[in-house]
């Protein structure tokens, strides 16, 4: 049968994407441009059983989907950069405390008010370490309304996966680009639960992966959610030994399951010579370039990843192959390219930062790219 | 041969968590002894599965208990213990989940949530212990600390006036509102086992002494002087006007008593996740 194909825009295929993977519970404050996609969940969640609040802040949100996650329900928020800076404590406490949720974060042009409906990707480090406290998260970026909802979903199913909060970065170019979006079959989002009796289990106690299975309230575990250090059994352990093996852990839980998280996408990389390197929303106006200078023969490829974290140096190298010159494309100040300069000591690396409201353009990505050709 | 004797309670705590925090002479341990006998009540009278039971804490000396209970429970985000529990109640209806926090926590930094958790009617128990100061960080101005007093971020006297948590939580419309003492801690257990058996947000302010900061600060650090000082300071009422929850220390009352007790329709009855 023939998947149902809708022409919307990322922010509802997000929608549409969360709730096939088996979203139940969503809780968020407006804020543009993010807020289509609240209310598309409001009208269809609950018709599949799910619950959607409005709460009375983005602080009060994250904490919520924090409290039904540990429910049992994969629970999500969505916002922008202002309600971000108001999450990040919260979703500190979520990495500590190893509740999966998904926050979709739909960045916008920035700092403080802004450009609200415009965007940039100046977010990409707020995403990667905007709370407090040593920690690795994945997060996720879509390049179209298609991936959004294909990475939407696989979002919530790391987040359950590997017990994690997991970002969902997209924008405000994508919250308001309508395309064509095939509703494909994607995995259900699924915790692991526990396999021994409650008076055994402890719920912090890793398996080989280093993830914890995980019990609900309200099934007899006497779970305890501790966002102080603890042991394996979620009692206060203030000793550098259980601080040390609990960061650890925590980190490497997201690291050594990269390949869970990575999916990096490359084209024309075969025998590439430069590569451009570019992410969600300009890395559309960085295909259209290199598209463009390949029909000048230029032996140019585009690398692009689908989660900028964690960010893992053995991704990237398989991906550039033999290309001896890296541009990296990207719509902030040069955020990404500290990262792939550091990855790929071995090349040159070129920072490309073109800060424009709606997309870099794909004449202004061929103009730097042919400078560096002379 | 040594006996180790167990306290009626040991099966609702963790022993093995303890020792708690609490300093010698504080008023927490009496509170948290009468909320505990009044659920034990209502587990065996069959209203209350175990199971079904949760405790959430934000950050603070009262917020603790809910780590040293033998239930599901969660040591959340400062002020932030609300809206945790009200994800998890949205999507677990069947628990009854109970919010233990001070003044600071649930009226102060969490004060905002508080607000629109008694608006919004969502099925919650929240106790808030009162001790009028922030005790865990050495004795800084609270929202509820009565007008005049010493904290060492106030140190000649607290210009302010106190928040009136249970005029706020009435106004707003929670279905019952009561406050209690730790002088008096039959009241305590008669209120919370009530508020257990409320569709709706149920709030208790119990009214508690911190002779180590607190009363430490206002020259009376014998925990039993100051027990006594608020002793005197307490009338209890079956069913006191809202005007009289105003307290101060000089020359005030704390007025305990239900202040509200009604039945409106709860959030979750709102949204057809529980029937009415």
């Amino acid at each position: 049968m023939m998947a149902r194909v809708e022409f919307i825009n990322a922010n509802l295929a997000i929608a549409e994407g969360v709730m096939t993977a088996g979203l139940r519970f969503f809780a968020g404050y407006p804020i543009t441009p993010t807020s289509d996609l609240f209310e598309y969940l409001a009208v269809e969640l609950p018709k599949r059983g799910g619950v959607v609040i409005q709460f009375e802040d983005e602080i009060a949100s994250i904490n919520a989907v924090i409290g039904a996650s540990w429910g049992g329900a994969p629970a999500m928020t969505a916002t922008s950069g202002p309600g971000f800076s108001l999450m990040l404590e919260g979703l500190s406490f979520a990495i500590m405390t190893e509740t999966p949720l998904l926050l979709a974060y739909i960045m916008r042009a920035d700092p403080s008010t802004g450009v609200p409906t415009k965007s940039t990707q100046a977010d990409v480090f707020q995403a990667r370490y905007g709370a407090h406290g040593n920690y690795e998260i994945p997060a996720l970026v879509p390049w179209s309304a298609q991936e959004a909802y294909e990475l939407g979903a696989k979002a919530l199913w790391l987040a359950e996966r590997l017990r994690v909060p997991t970002i969902l970065l997209s924008d405000a170019t994508l919250a308001h680009t309508f395309e064509r979006v095939e509703f494909v079959p994607v995995r259900r989002a699924e915790r692991k639960r526990p396999k021994v009796p409650p008076e055994e289990y402890r719920p912090y106690e890793p398996e080989d992966d280093l993830v914890p299975p995980m019990a609900s309230f309200g099934e007899g575990y006497n779970v305890m959610v501790e966002s102080l250090t603890h042991d394996e059994r979620g009692y206060y352990a203030p000793t550098n030994e259980a601080h040390r093996k609990l960061i650890w852990r925590l980190v490497e839980k997201v690291r050594r399951n990269w390949r869970l998280i990575h999916d990096t996408k490359t084209y024309f990389m075969e025998g590439a010579e430069v590569a451009i390197y570019a992410y969600g929303s300009t890395a559309r106006a960085a295909y259209a370039a290199v598209k463009e200078l390949r029909r000048e023969n230029l032996r140019i490829g585009l690398i692009r990843p689908t989660a900028l974290w964690p960010f893992i140096d053995e991704d990237l190298k398989n991906a550039v192959g033999s290309a001896r010159r890296v541009f990296v494309v990207e719509n902030n100040i040069g955020l990404m390219y500290k990262e792939v300069a550091r990855a790929l000591r071995d090349r040159e690396v070129i920072s490309v930062p073109i800060i424009d409201l709606d997309l870099p353009t794909p004449e202004q990505i061929i103009e730097v790219v042919k400078e560096w050709r002379r | 041969m040594k006996r180790i004797r167990k306290h009626p309670l040991d099966g609702l705590l963790r022993p093995e968590r303890l020792p708690h925090l609490w300093c010698p002479g504080c008023g927490l341990g009496i509170a948290l002894g009468a909320i505990l006998r009044a659920v034990k009540k209502r587990i065996e009278e069959g209203y209350l599965r175990r199971e079904k039971i949760a405790f959430i804490g934000g950050i603070g000396c009262s917020a603790r208990a809910s780590l040293y209970v033998d239930f599901d429970s969660a040591h959340t985000v400062h002020g932030r213990a609300i809206p945790f529990a009200t994800g998890l109640k949205a999507v677990k209806p069947d628990m009854k989940v109970i919010v233990i926090g001070g003044d600071g926590d649930i009226a102060g930094i969490g004060g905002n949530h508080l607000m629109h958790a008694a608006r919004r009617n969502i099925d919650l128990l929240v106790i808030m212990m009162n001790n009028m100061v922030y005790a865990m960080t050495g004795g800084q101005l609270a929202p509820t600390t009565p007008t005049g007093l010493y904290t060492t971020t106030t140190p000649y006297g607290n210009p302010e006036r106190p928040i009136n948590v249970v005029k706020l939580v009435a106004t707003m419309g929670a279905n019952y509102v009561a406050r209690a003492s730790v002088t008096h801690p039959p009241l305590i257990e008669r209120y919370v086992y009530k508020a257990l058996g409320k569709k709706g947000f149920a709030f208790i302010e119990i009214i508690s002494t911190c002779p180590e900061v607190f009363g430490r600060h206002i020259g009376m650090r014998d925990a039993v002087d100051l027990l006594n000082a608020l002793r005197e300071r307490v009338v209890v009422k079956q069913r006191p006007h809202i005007d009289e929850s105003y307290y101060e220390w000089e020359g005030g009352k704390f007025v305990l008593g239900e202040y509200v007790d009604k039945d409106d329709p709860s959030y979750l009855e709102r949204i057809g996740v529980i029937k009415g």
